[in-house]
This record gives structure tokens, sequence and C-alpha cells, in this order.
């Protein structure tokens, strides 16, 4: 195979919050708030919901999806500096499939009217394991311009 | 109609390759004949009419006869269902952070 099957995606989303970066990150570190914003409000039924909050900690959360099949994110606490930064990595799995696997990252930044909360994630997508090949040039463009799209 | 799951992966297979997005790279600046587009990406008439194939059926491109000529434009069907696919990951945490804000804007119960 000399076609890639992988294709990758960084972006970047930002929210300024009117509360200090300790009462954020808070919303981080307590699992019963976690799991409100993260979890729930999606409206899949949550089978699981897991936290260990510290570096080399895992967090797992499982989803029943409309459709029946079950959706899993796997979270490792790749580095935590309180009401500083979160660093994560982990992985989406969809039936028995890992569709993708990121990095993420949480930074707190003190704003004049707030915490500017700075997520960016670095992806790397999989397709089916017979599905598509996808190559970087014209398709990192795309990505450039959608990220710019949304960021707006 | 496809089904959404079946035109993203016929959408990311037909940008999977080279010629084909040298191809969308040239339609995007507008309408071409079959001919001028075989010509400087040098490869056959042949090979390019089965790259058309796969690029009309992702809803990438449109081709249609004029006289003697088939002619080649853009479709943007095709693109948007690429940008969903990637909107619908984004937003997922666009929406927590969302929900974020709405749980920081009640006062902490602790």
């Amino acid at each position: 195979m000399s076609e890639r099957s992988v294709t990758h995606s960084t972006f970047v989303i930002e929210r300024v919050y009117p509360t200090v970066p300790e009462r954020v990150f808070a919303a981080f570190s307590d699992p019963r708030k976690k799991r409100r914003w993260f979890a729930e409000g999606e409206g899949f039924a949550i089978e699981a919901f897991t936290m260990d909050f510290r570096i080399g900690g895992r967090e797992q959360a499982c989803f029943r999806l409309p459709d029946g099949r079950p959706c899993r994110n796997d979270t490792v606490y790749q580095h935590i500096l309180p009401g500083r930064h979160i660093v994560i990595a982990y992985t989406m799995t969809l039936g028995d499939q890992c569709i993708s696997s990121s990095q993420a990252s949480f930074e707190f930044v003190l704003a004049n009217n707030g915490t500017n909360l700075i997520f960016t994630e670095q992806a790397a997508f999989f397709e089916g394991a017979d599905g598509p090949q996808m190559r970087e040039a014209g398709w990192r463009k795309l990505l450039e311009q959608l990220a710019e799209e949304m960021a707006r | 109609m496809l089904s959404h799951r079946v035109h993203v992966d016929r959408v990311f297979h037909a940008l999977g390759d080279p010629t084909r997005r040298a191809i969308i790279e040239k339609l995007s600046q507008g309408p071409l004949s079959v001919s001028s587009l075989a010509k400087p990406l040098d490869i056959t008439l042949a090979a390019v009419l089965q790259h058309l194939q796969v690029l009309e059926k992702s809803g990438l491109v449109h081709t249609e006869k004029a006289g003697r000529v088939r002619v080649c434009r853009m479709e943007t069907r095709g693109l948007t269902v690429v940008e969903r696919w990637i909107d619908d990951r984004r937003s997922l945490w666009e929406r927590r952070l969302d929900r974020l804000g709405h749980l920081l804007d009640e006062p902490d119960d602790n």
C-alpha cells in the first residue's frame, strides 16, 4: 500500500469564562463537574464515567449512541499544572473500531474579565481499516481553511 | 441518495489520489474540457476519464457534454460532506466547552 491511511488535524478553540482560572480548573479536576459538561448533554446514554485525575491517571467515558453502537473515550492525563494547564492523550472508539487518537491541551490563562481557556487538539484520524486513503497536501490546506473559518 | 457514511468514504477515497487532487486544483480555477485537463497532467484521456468518474461519483466534479466536448467543473457537494464530517468532530468539543460555560455560570454548591 503506497496510500496513506491517517489524516492529521490541529485545531484550537478558545473560550473566555467570566471567572477565575482556579474555578475553571476545578470543573476539570472534580469528576462530578467534569462529567456534567464533558459527558452529559449529548443525548447519549452514559454507561460509565470514571476518572483518576493525576498525571498518568486514566479516564474512561462509555456511551451508547442512539443507533445502539457503543462509543468510548479513553484518556490518559499526560501533564497537569493546577490552575494552569492540563494535557491529555485520548482515543475515540466507535463500535469496535478506534477512529482517532489525539493529544489535547487545555490552558487556563488569566484574562482581564476572567479566564481564557485555550483548547488545542492535535489529532490523527483513522477511517475504517479498509477505508479511505488520505493524502496530505490538498487536504491539509482544506483543513487549515476550515479551521480559519471555524475560528471566526 | 447515498448514505452520509458511504458518501464520506467516497470523498475521502477520491481525495486520496494525487492525480485526482491535481484535477480538482485545476478545476477550482474554472471549468475545463477533458482534453485540456489531460494535457498538463501528462496522462492519457482514458486515465483522466477514469479519475473523473471517481470524482463525479463522490460529488466533487460535474461533467457534461457540450457538443463534441466534455466539460468538467467543480461541484461543492463533495467538499461540503468533508467539511461536515470534520465540523461534527470539532463541534463536539465546542458543545462541551459551551456546557462548561453554563456550569461555571451556576454558583458553586459546595
